[in-house]
């Protein structure tokens, strides 16, 4: 496979089978594989779209700041479509964040403002508030609400998938921004009716919505709540337990994300083979499993590590 | 055997501080119901006054979010657990930033 640049290397990605986790020969779990993206995740793909729809309604122009207030997949996505289309990326995060990410994020020509750990999310937000008060013209590509966010899935991530696995009757993935699942989701029940869209969420530690409000809730822009089937919470200790299963079993090492996303997925195969229904389950890999191989959460006991994530955000 | 109800720290005002209670019901309106007359005020947080379930609140019965199950009148089992969760998107700190800076 030759591509011009490592950007057009973007998406298309591998589906593999999973011959010992799935349930029966006639009802088969399929893994599309997005940590095989340039910098190892799905993220690659929004981050592409996003600036390329910014560059041609005219919002980013040549040499602007992008303003991106997290450290996870998104901000090393951009950093590297940043740096290859001439932008300045400008990334708020909280200073506890993983050394990896930091170091990731500067290797790639990040610019990085910290935000003081002790002052919590509250503070990230008077931070990053202050930040865009103050730099009114850096550009924020906002995802959870990015139409070319959704619109990636819809282009790349869903036609692959029914190129490559024409027999599919669901697919399952995480729901974060929600572009994964509306843009892939929207094209495959385009092209069958019938098919089940399944979202898995994670159900973090109850330190992460302690924080919040009822009334403070959010959902983002992009979801709609009628492209999905069902919709799952995954806690941490079945994250982790899958996410050690899938390595272990079928050798695939992955994201606790992932973990969370495949528990559902294999509810659903296994659901449908008590049921005597066929079905090719497919659920998406949004990332590998290196960058949190520092939570020490790969080894040592289920409770170990379920406490050693208790209150991070592990997708 | 009843029905196991997670409560989140933001709601335990309303159990006195108890993170799960017990309770009872065929559907998520009866259960939510069955609650109130211990827990006074705790379904007027997680009901609109039009009688929907708030927008900002996510319920799961055996962790399947319940909109997907018949919403209100998703069906109950005792044994089952329920979990009341505010709503939050995946990378809850980037989207709070986000939507601070957004004005949103």
């Amino acid at each position: 496979m030759r591509y011009e640049s490592l950007l057009d290397a973007c998406g298309d990605t591998p589906i593999v089978g999973l011959p010992r986790l799935s349930p029966s020969p006639t009802v088969r779990l399929w893994a599309k594989l997005e940590d095989r993206n340039p910098t190892g995740s799905v993220k690659d793909r929004a981050a592409l779209y996003m600036v390329r729809a910014a560059e041609a309604d005219g919002t980013l122009r040549p040499g602007a700041t992008i303003l991106e207030p997290t450290s996870g997949n998104t901000g090393i996505a951009l950093a590297m479509v940043a740096k290859l289309r001439g932008y300045r990326l400008v990334c708020v995060m909280p200073e506890n964040v993983s050394a990896e990410r930091v170091q990731m994020l500067r290797m790639y020509g990040a610019e990085i403002i910290f935000s003081p750990a002790a002052g919590g999310s509250n503070q990230a937000v008077a931070t990053a508030k202050q930040i865009s008060a103050e730099h009114p013209d850096w550009v924020m590509l906002f995802q959870y609400g990015n139409l070319a966010n959704a619109r990636a899935h819809y282009e790349t991530t869903g036609p692959e998938l029914l190129r490559d696995l024409p027999t599919v009757t669901h697919f399952v993935a995480g729901l974060g921004t929600t572009g994964t699942l509306m843009g892939t989701g929207r094209y495959l029940r385009e092209k069958n009716p019938d098919i089940q869209i399944i979202a898995a969420e994670p159900r973090y530690g109850e330190l992460v919505y302690g924080l919040r409000n009822i009334d403070e809730g959010y959902v983002p822009e992009l979801y709609d709540a009628s492209v999905l089937t069902r919709r799952f919470s995954v806690g941490t200790r079945d994250a982790v337990l899958r996410t050690r299963q899938l390595v272990e079993v079928e050798g695939l090492f992955v994201g606790f994300s992932t973990g969370a996303v495949f528990h559902a997925a294999l509810a659903v195969a296994h659901e449908a083979a008590k049921a005597g229904r066929t079905a090719d389950v497919a659920f998406l890999v949004a990332d590998g499993g290196w960058k949190y191989l520092s939570t020490g959460a790969y080894g040592g006991t289920l409770a170990d590590a379920e406490e050693a994530l208790e209150g991070q955000l592990w997708a | 055997m009843a029905i196991e109800v997670r409560i989140p720290t933001i709601l335990r005002t309303y159990t006195a501080g108890a993170k799960t209670v017990d309770g009872s019901g065929d559907t998520l309106a009866d259960l939510l119901t069955d609650l109130d007359g211990r827990h006074s005020g705790l379904r007027g947080r997680l009901i609109t006054q039009e009688g929907a379930l708030h927008k900002f609140v996510n319920v799961y019965v055996n962790d399947e979010d319940v909109r997907f199950l018949g919403s209100l009148d998703a069906k109950l089992n005792d044994g089952d657990t329920v979990t009341i969760l505010p709503a939050v998107a995946g990378g809850a700190l980037g989207l709070l930033a986000a939507a601070a800076m957004l004005g949103r």
